[in-house]
């Protein structure tokens, strides 16, 4: 695939005062997991909002496998589908009838609509529940049913906004390989979330989305690597002397004398251990315990957002 | 969760649709489907309707209350000439239609406050269908909660005397009334949390009492009559009794039918506005 599936430029939108988006441009690439992270109030939604025909942007370009997505909206929404905040199934109608309901309104004929659902309600793991109404399903049964609707007509892009909040981690631990196998299969995905571990485990790439602007993009790797400095090697040692010892050939380092642990930042972790082995050796010390302790998500997040996160506190709500 | 095939869901086409020549599935739907799509939206809507006992007992019980009410408990002291029922029956109906009618305003602003509506409107369906499903099966709701309402009236002792003309003019009229009065609500539902919009069904509970509808005006207090006078369940219910009784209704038929159409007209006017403006809540 030679061209991006969506192409987002110069995005600008403010409701009365507050500015909800202040120039936003990405490009999602076939068959990507593209993820949007930020924390409530960044913009995402209002993002996934405009990308998805329901909002207008103030200024700012949407094209989604070359579609104009502002001038044609309705040419838009056969490419699409969208999976909102809440599960928008009906709980006074079974699994199977909200599927068919569905299947109707993306106009399949009766033979299509029920081979593809029987296809579906394999798929999520929910032949047996589709008889039952939907008041009676777990929510992360609904959101499965949910996330099965927006398949129905195979969309080119699926959007899922913040897909697990509210679930039981087992649930979110479903949901998660779903979206994963329907990556595999070829489908492009754009997520929003305030999970940082979400971002982590699913997406190809990830916007990190702050007030209304990109503030970093990248892979995880990319973007735990631009945090190199926050990056340490922890040293554990079996008794006083041991450690007491090392302390003081590295003075810069963060003892901690009921742990008997050192731990101290390194760029190259490998090349301090292999300094503080040879040191080991050289001075009998007893060291029992190595690790690398590499930056997470978090640690980016809140390091590109962590001022932002107080002042944003009043209008998060 | 089982695992999922790669390709099963293949079949063919490809897994992903890439554009409208993608597959036959989105062929078919290059063009509009607005009679399948309100017909999906309305057997959506009667199965809320038909699976929810408390909107069977909005839809059916309530009215027949209200009427076994009105003429069996109040009846008596009210009637002084032995045709109270005569007189109240039409009241009750346009009462029954509004309160029914109001019942859309919650349902819609359910839709709004679930994910319902922001998926309907990001898929390529015919326009405000949804909105069309909740109009068409208030209209079959409602004719159909007229008939127990009208049998327990025969019971009771209700003779109307309106010959086959009249019946069809009071069905059209009831039907203008349905009509008006969903879209009202279909404009509160939009923009009324689902508590809020519940509440809309005691406007049309208690309004009518205010009118002609149950008794003369004339024994209303005199800063009352005024109001009872003019609002429009008065014109409304009086069209309708003189329909019902066989009378060729005058001016305040026409004063009916401005009331009904000036609201229908601006609430399809707020609705699709409001349902293209608003997002979910």
């Amino acid at each position: 695939m030679h061209q991006p599936v969506i192409e987002v430029a110069g995005l600008t939108k403010s409701f009365g005062s507050h500015h909800a988006l202040r120039g936003v441009d990405f490009e999602v690439w076939p068959g990507q997991v593209f993820a949007m992270l930020g924390a409530n109030g960044a913009g995402k939604t209002t993002t996934i909002s405009i990308l998805t025909t329901l909002l207008r942007p103030d200024a700012g370009t949407v094209r989604i496998a070359s579609t104009d997505v502002l001038a044609r909206p309705a040419d838009a929404r056969r490419l699409i589908s969208l999976t909102g905040q809440f599960a928008s199934v009906d709980t006074f109608q079974t699994g199977a009838e909200n599927l068919a309901m569905m299947c109707r309104l993306a106009h399949l004929s009766h033979r299509q609509a029920a081979a593809r659902s029987a296809e579906l309600l394999d798929q999520f793991d929910l032949r047996e529940a589709a008889g039952r109404r939907v008041a009676h399903y777990s929510g992360g049964m609904r959101r499965r049913l949910d996330l099965a609707i927006s398949l129905i007509a195979r969309p080119a892009v699926v959007f899922l906004d913040e897909p697990t909040t509210g679930l039981d981690p087992r649930s979110r631990a479903q949901l998660w390989s779903v979206v994963r196998e329907l990556a595999a299969q070829g489908t492009t995905i754009v997520l929003t979330t305030q999970y940082l571990d979400e971002a982590d485990q699913l997406a190809d790439r990830i916007v990190v989305l702050d007030e209304g602007t990109i503030v970093a993009e990248g892979t995880a790797a990319e973007l735990k690597g631009r945090l190199t400095d926050r990056q340490h090697v922890e040293f554990t040692f079996q008794d006083a002397r041991s450690f007491e010892l090392a302390r003081t050939l590295a003075p810069r380092a963060d003892a901690s004398a009921e742990l008997l642990a050192l731990r101290m930042p390194a760029t190259a972790p490998v090349e301090t251990i292999q300094w503080m082995l040879a040191l080991a050796v050289e001075h009998d010390l007893g060291v029992s315990d190595v690790g690398i302790i590499r930056p997470t998500l978090d640690d980016v997040f809140l390091s590109l957002t962590g001022a932002a996160d107080e002042r944003a506190e009043g209008v998060a709500a | 969760m089982s695992s999922i095939a790669l390709g099963q869901t293949g079949g063919g086409a490809g897994p992903v649709n890439t554009g409208p020549g993608g597959d036959p599935a989105a062929l078919s739907s290059q063009h509009g489907h607005p009679i399948g799509d309100i017909a999906a939206m309305v057997a959506r809507e009667l199965r809320r309707t038909l699976r929810s006992v408390d909107g069977l007992v909005t839809a059916f019980a309530i009215p027949v209350c209200i009427m076994l009410v009105f003429v069996v408990v109040f009846g008596g002291a009210i009637e002084d000439d032995g045709r109270y029922i005569e007189y109240v029956v039409p009241g009750i109906l346009v009462l029954c239609l509004g309160f029914g009618a109001a019942s859309t305003a919650t349902a819609v602003a359910q839709d709004m406050t679930s994910g319902t509506i922001d998926r309907f409107k990001t898929m390529p369906i015919f326009g405000a269908s949804v909105l069309y499903g909740h109009l068409v099966s208030s209209v079959l709701r409602n004719l159909a909660a007229c008939v127990p309402v009208l049998g327990v009236a025969l019971l009771l002792g209700f003779r109307p005397h309106a010959d086959a003309a009249s019946w069809l003019l009071a069905i059209a009229f009831a039907v203008l009334i349905i009509v008006a009065f969903t879209w009202l609500s279909c404009v509160a539902g939009l923009v009324l949390s689902v508590e809020a919009a519940n509440s809309v069904t005691f406007v049309f509970l208690f309004l009518p009492y205010v009118s002609s509808g149950f008794v003369g005006t004339d024994t209303m207090p005199g800063w009352l009559q005024g109001f009872a006078d003019t609002q429009p369940f008065t014109p409304i219910i009086e069209t309708l009794r003189d329909l019902l009784g066989g009378v060729a209704p005058g001016p305040v038929f026409w004063q009916a039918f401005a009331w009904l159409a000036g609201i229908l007209v601006l609430s399809v006017a707020g609705s699709m506005l409001l349902y293209r403006r608003t997002a979910a809540k």
